[in-house]
């Protein structure tokens, strides 16, 4: 039931920034960089660091997150309103998690 | 511009265009088919939800082995917990009348995303059909409670795996409608019409959109964690394999407790809409109104872990989370004060829409006020798992949401069925569900109060009085719900023609005609001043 009032107001508001086409020699370069953080995930893991395994592993996999959505997911060509969405969504994890660390944090 | 029958502006919007039958509803994108397809399923569900409340009052009437068997009893809060949170309560308002008037109110045709709005509604059906299929097959309905804790979750042979997977389902359509409303919002507002000409509504479903967006997606991964531990014994929630049962909660609760939340927001807004319609003056403190429900929504998200006080939680944790849900009283007082202010020295018309409203301040209060007994943790070890948080739930969301949701019922039928049902029916269902609710949930309270614990098959006899009282007010909630249905469903096929705008509104939806045309604008309307009523006057 779009008019083309409707569909003209959504299209102006929502172009996105034109990009050159991301190469596959780029792409290739971020996922060796996922390989790469995903391997030291895994020998972090094995480390004894106390409470700084958590730190270690939610960092790693934040700068795993972040190369997906800024590159796979194309956020790096997004306007600012689109970024600031994307941002909110992970304040409010940092919070959730961070929350529940004040009860799993002090319980013992 | 020459009109005929078969003009989108002009027909409306549920008379047939040419094609179709049932495939141009079930597979319709227009807004307003979506919303009335979503408005008969929750009504359905909601009255198998009654049914089931019922058949439950109506067994704890007297002590004892009565009616069911521990085992059916169990199955049966559980199965009406299922249905009215996930099912009737939270899509309720949002996807029904959020999906007709979210649009019209910005003065948009539609949605930013109409395909993706029926590919929700389908979600909600398949959901729907999951939840049947796990009542009727396997070992029975689950039973473990809508909350599916654990390690009971985990270990209970019933049909709890296709449960849950129901839940991400339907967790699903609602992530979707939300996502839908925030685009709409952002993206699709006539111009002119700037962030703070928004009516309420609108700024209430945003907010709903987001905690949808943010919280709902922890739902869909709690309820796969049980289906993992179900299936494949990960552990995750035992503590003999390195988990943590608490963990477990604190996923759930996480979402759940927003979704209280994604439950009440839309029917403040509701309220925002009516109460400067029939006070005949501007809505009082619109900024308040409109940066609360943002306060709620994001205030409302970290106050989770008050469901566990008791569960042996870090004191640590027990004192922040007590703290902030005191916090998010402060945004939901700012709104009952500025409905009450709104209201002060204006011309009250008490037709049914505000009936309803006022009913929903009175009950919301109540409920909310008993809400602050809980989140203090010193006064909820003594009221934890009781009758008391029974009686405050339901104070608060079929008093809240629920008499929210009949407000918008009797404020919108005539924009949206173009009939007008009667008045002095619906001022009597008005008052005979109002008792109801308060006869069948206030003793809840004291027998809280007392000791009672929720979810028991028996009690003790010293209960039973309080217990037969709560079963009258079930029925007599019952009486009121029968007369308030067969009233609008009467005004649907027999009322009066109503005229455009029967309440003198001045959001968009009243601009246009009588029943909603099956394309609302011809171009960009203006953007209106949403609660200036000069000139504006009730018609007919």
């Amino acid at each position: 039931m779009h008019d083309t009032t409707t569909a003209a107001r959504g299209a102006e508001h929502g172009a996105d920034r034109p990009h050159e086409p991301l190469s596959y020699r780029f792409l290739l370069l971020v996922w060796l960089g996922l390989m790469c953080l995903t391997a030291t995930t895994v020998a972090v893991s094995r480390i004894e660091l106390g409470a700084l395994n958590i730190v270690a592993a939610l960092g790693l996999a934040g700068a795993k997150a972040s190369l997906v959505i800024f590159f796979f997911m194309h956020l790096k060509y997004e306007n600012w309103i689109i970024k600031g969405m994307v941002f909110m969504a992970f304040v409010v994890l940092a919070i959730a998690i961070g929350l529940t660390f004040v009860d799993v944090g002090y319980r013992y | 511009m020459e009109h005929t029958a078969q003009d989108p502006h002009e027909r409306p919007f549920f008379a047939p265009s040419g094609k179709g039958g049932l495939a141009s509803w079930i597979f319709s994108t227009d807004h307003k088919r979506i919303g009335l397809l979503y408005l008969g399923l929750i009504m359905l569900m909601f009255s198998v939800a009654v049914v089931l409340g019922l058949l439950l009052r109506l067994k704890l009437m007297t002590p004892g082995n009565t009616l069911l068997t521990p085992q059916q009893y169990n199955a049966i809060f559980t199965l009406h917990g299922v249905i009215m949170v996930f099912m009737v309560v939270i899509p309720s308002i949002p996807a029904s009348f959020g999906n007709i008037f979210l649009p019209l109110h910005i003065g948009a045709n539609d949605v930013s995303f109409p395909r993706l709005n029926n590919f929700s509604w389908w979600l909600y059906v398949t959901g729907l059909v999951l939840a049947l299929v796990s009542i009727f097959t396997g070992n029975g309905p689950p039973d473990t409670g809508w909350t599916f804790y654990v390690p009971f979750s985990e270990h209970t042979t019933t049909n709890v795996s296709i449960a849950v997977i129901a839940v991400f389902v339907l967790g699903f359509s609602s992530i979707l409608t939300g996502l839908n409303f925030i685009t709409t919002v952002h993206r699709l507002r006539t111009p002119g019409m700037t962030w703070r000409k928004l009516p309420l509504f609108v700024w209430s479903l945003y907010a709903t959109g987001w905690i949808q967006v943010l919280a709902t997606p922890i739902l869909g991964i709690t309820a796969l964690l049980i289906f993992s531990e179900r299936v494949l014994h990960l552990g995750l929630f035992d503590p003999g394999r390195g988990g943590d049962p608490l963990l477990y909660q604190h996923l759930f609760w996480i979402y759940s407790h927003p979704a209280v939340y994604i439950m009440i927001l839309p029917a403040m807004g509701v309220i925002s809409e009516i109460i400067p319609v029939f006070s005949r003056k501007p809505v009082f403190g619109y900024n308040m109104i409109a940066f609360s429900s943002l306060a709620i929504a994001f205030a409302g998200s970290l106050v989770w872990a008050h469901h566990m006080f008791t569960s042996g939680m870090s004191d640590n944790a027990v004192l922040l989370f007590s703290f902030l849900t005191f916090v998010v009283a402060i945004p939901s007082a700012i709104k009952v004060f500025n409905w009450l202010s709104t209201m002060y020295k204006g011309s009250i018309s008490l037709d049914p829409p505000l009936l309803f409203s006022l009913g929903f301040i009175l009950m919301f209060s109540i409920g909310g006020l008993t809400g602050l007994v809980l989140g203090s943790a010193g006064t909820d070890i003594h009221v934890h798992d009781t009758y008391f948080v029974v009686a405050h739930f339901h104070y608060v969301i079929f008093g809240g949401t629920g008499l929210g949701m009949f407000a918008a019922m009797h404020y919108w039928f005539p924009k949206v069925f173009g009939r007008m049902y009667d008045h002095t029916r619906a001022f009597w269902s008005f008052w005979i569900i109002l008792l109801g609710m308060n006869v069948l949930y206030f003793p809840m309270f004291v027998m809280g109060l007392q000791g009672m614990p929720r979810r028991y098959y028996d009690y003790l006899p010293q209960y039973a009085p309080l217990q037969m009282v709560s079963t009258w007010g079930s029925w007599i909630l019952a009486v009121g719900l029968i007369l308030m249905f067969h009233n609008l469903y009467r005004g649907c096929r027999y009322g009066p023609v109503a005229t455009k705008n029967p309440w003198g509104g001045a959001t968009l939806e009243w601009t246009l005609p009588t029943p909603l045309p099956a394309e609302a604008f011809y171009g960009d309307p203006v953007a209106p001043e949403p609660y200036d009523y000069k000139g504006v006057n009730p018609d007919g």
